[in-house]
């Protein structure tokens, strides 16, 4: 940012200096990357589209979303997948925060490699881990395919993924601000709810994004743990795929993605109503 | 002291938690040495290199690890590639610009990875003529990575001195010149750390796979998950422990490495 063209030189340029060759801009180097998105990332998210509103005799319809709302099973799937999604995204926030904030205390937690044990998972293949620990809860503990198995399946295969943002909030606030509270008067409960709790919403947003979306659409996990008790929105999609249905997988893809959007959308309004009111906050 | 018993509980919390997070790990290993066929049975461990015995010779499985190495290894470094000039390309857009393109590089990564996989699916068969197997997965693999190592690299931009490049012009280099000569030697450790996150990602890649590689092709996500549906083969425990050593080896190696080049910086 602080290398951008003076003003003075692209003024001189659109006057057109004489002998002087049109610049190569650095900004250039970006083309491949855009063209590379909109071919890959955007055209095949257009053609999900054509696919999701075209009906039975190639035409637009509504037909496969017509399907959707028309029949009742469809719509308890989704919400029955929202419900994991959100159950798992709320055990892996209040097993994560106290952790995350432990991890984050010098006085507890004095080395780095330490968040690093608890990240590393994260980069080894899911479905070993939902392999490994299959193994672990069915074989070795004699537990049941079903509800339980699978939510212990998903909490710990998304763990790290709500760890990370926390800690990084946690460990990246000004200590001053909790000591000013205490100084002030106030209670160790107070402090955590009114100072430390509102600061780290932004990294508690990010985990629940990454945390909530993956496991709603995620069918790996609770195919392996749940068995046929946890038949979620993935498994649905993929059904429809391998029977060939291509306008109900789009249909519901589609719907999938408005979700993202609206999490999305969701998380950035609260994380920016936050910093209002504290900017609000600091001015009164 | 109240304040020694907080400490206390907080280290005891994260060796629980340290623990509860390794221990299926930590069995599969324990397992991968025994031949029994399923893991519980304490009474008739007997401690065997069998399993890696098998898992050599299990043609199936050796063909899947060499797929998802060859996958990831070319679709990584395809996408360090692209990621890394796009990274220089971005970093110096117009401000104006710039919020667009970053947000065109989000869409995969915040998108669920099933409307991703299915997009693809469609893409290939419809503008590529049924493209599926090797091609369809570098492809999709490349795309779905590129944003990270973009991400990976960004930091590295800012700490550069951003008239070196007009240095590299002004002495009568060309700009792609200037870009592999003066610029992309100083980015090495964002260009490494992306190219080590694709390559992990790649390999940890399951359900954009499993929708585009087609009939015959397996890499190990896809077969473990075809294989947990009707009796898992215990050969899969000996090849579990030896990617998660791998894995766990290069990253703690990497993260090492790279906390003692920072040591080193400071101390200069």
């Amino acid at each position: 940012m602080t290398d951008e063209q003076p003003p003075l030189v692209d003024k001189s340029a659109a006057f057109g200096r004489v002998g002087r060759k049109p610049q190569f801009r650095r900004s250039y180097f970006s083309f491949p990357y855009i063209i590379i998105n909109v071919i890959f990332v955007v055209v095949p998210l257009c053609i999900l589209l054509g696919f999701a509103f075209i009906g039975p005799d190639d035409t637009f319809s509504f037909d496969n979303f017509a399907y959707f709302f028309s029949h009742g099973e469809n719509i308890l799937t989704m919400l029955y997948s929202m419900g994991v999604a959100a159950l798992t995204t709320v055990i892996c926030l209040v097993v994560a925060y106290p952790l995350a904030m432990c991890l984050a205390s010098s006085r507890i937690n004095k080395s780095a490699l330490l968040v690093l044990m608890f990240i590393l998972p994260m980069w080894v293949n899911s479905l070993l881990r939902t392999y490994a620990l299959q193994n672990l809860l069915i074989d070795l503990f004699g537990m049941q395919r079903g509800f339980g198995a699978a939510l212990i399946g998903l909490v710990y295969d998304f763990f790290p993924f709500m760890l990370l943002p926390l800690y990084t909030s946690l460990a990246n606030m000004d200590g001053s601000l909790t000591e000013a509270a205490h100084d002030l008067g106030a209670g160790a409960l107070s402090t955590f709810f009114r100072v430390r709790l509102p600061l780290s919403l932004p990294g508690i947003m990010s985990g629940v994004t990454m945390v909530f979306m993956p496991t709603m659409s995620t069918f790996s996990v609770t195919e392996i743990m749940g068995g046929a008790d946890t038949y979620m929105v993935g498994s649905m999609i993929n059904e429809l795929i391998n029977g060939g249905d291509w306008g109900g997988s789009a249909a519901f893809s589609f719907i999938l993605l408005i979700l993202v959007a609206g999490t999305m959308a969701l998380s950035n309004l609260i994380t920016k109503g936050k910093v209002e009111t504290e900017g609000l906050g600091g001015v009164l | 002291m109240i304040k020694d018993k907080v400490r206390l509980i907080g280290r005891i919390f994260i060796g629980l938690m340290l623990a509860l997070m390794y221990l299926p790990i930590l069995i599969l290993i324990i397992f991968s040495f025994s031949g029994s066929s399923g893991i519980g049975a304490w009474s008739y461990f007997d401690f065997t290199f069998d399993l890696y015995g098998n898992l050599f010779a299990n043609e199936q499985i050796m063909a899947a690890f060499g797929n998802t190495f060859l996958i990831a290894g070319i679709s990584s470094v395809l996408a360090t590639f692209i990621g890394t000039i796009g990274a220089v390309g971005i970093y110096y857009l117009h401000r104006r610009v710039k919020p667009f393109v970053s947000a065109l590089g989000q869409i995969t990564v915040v998108n669920a990875d099933i409307v991703t996989a299915v997009a693809f699916m469609m893409f290939f068969i419809v503008c590529m003529n049924y493209l599926d197997g090797y091609p369809a997965l570098i492809i999709a693999h490349t795309v779905i990575t590129i944003p990270y190592v973009v991400l990976s690299v960004m930091p590295s931009l800012s700490r550069i001195n951003p008239n070196l490049y007009e240095a590299g012009r002004d002495l009568g280099a060309g700009p792609m010149r200037t870009l592999f000569t003066v610029m992309l030697p100083q980015l090495v450790p964002g260009i490494v750390s992306g190219l080590v996150m694709a390559f992990t990602l790649s390999l940890d890649d399951f359900v954009i796979t499993l929708f585009n590689k087609g009939s015959g092709l397996e890499t190990i996500s896809t077969l473990i998950y075809s294989s947990t549906k009707h009796g898992i083969d215990p050969t899969f425990r000996a090849l579990s422990t030896i990617i998660f050593v791998g894995v766990l080896a290069v990253l703690i190696a990497l993260n090492v490495y790279s906390s003692r080049r920072k040591k080193k910086a400071a101390l200069n």
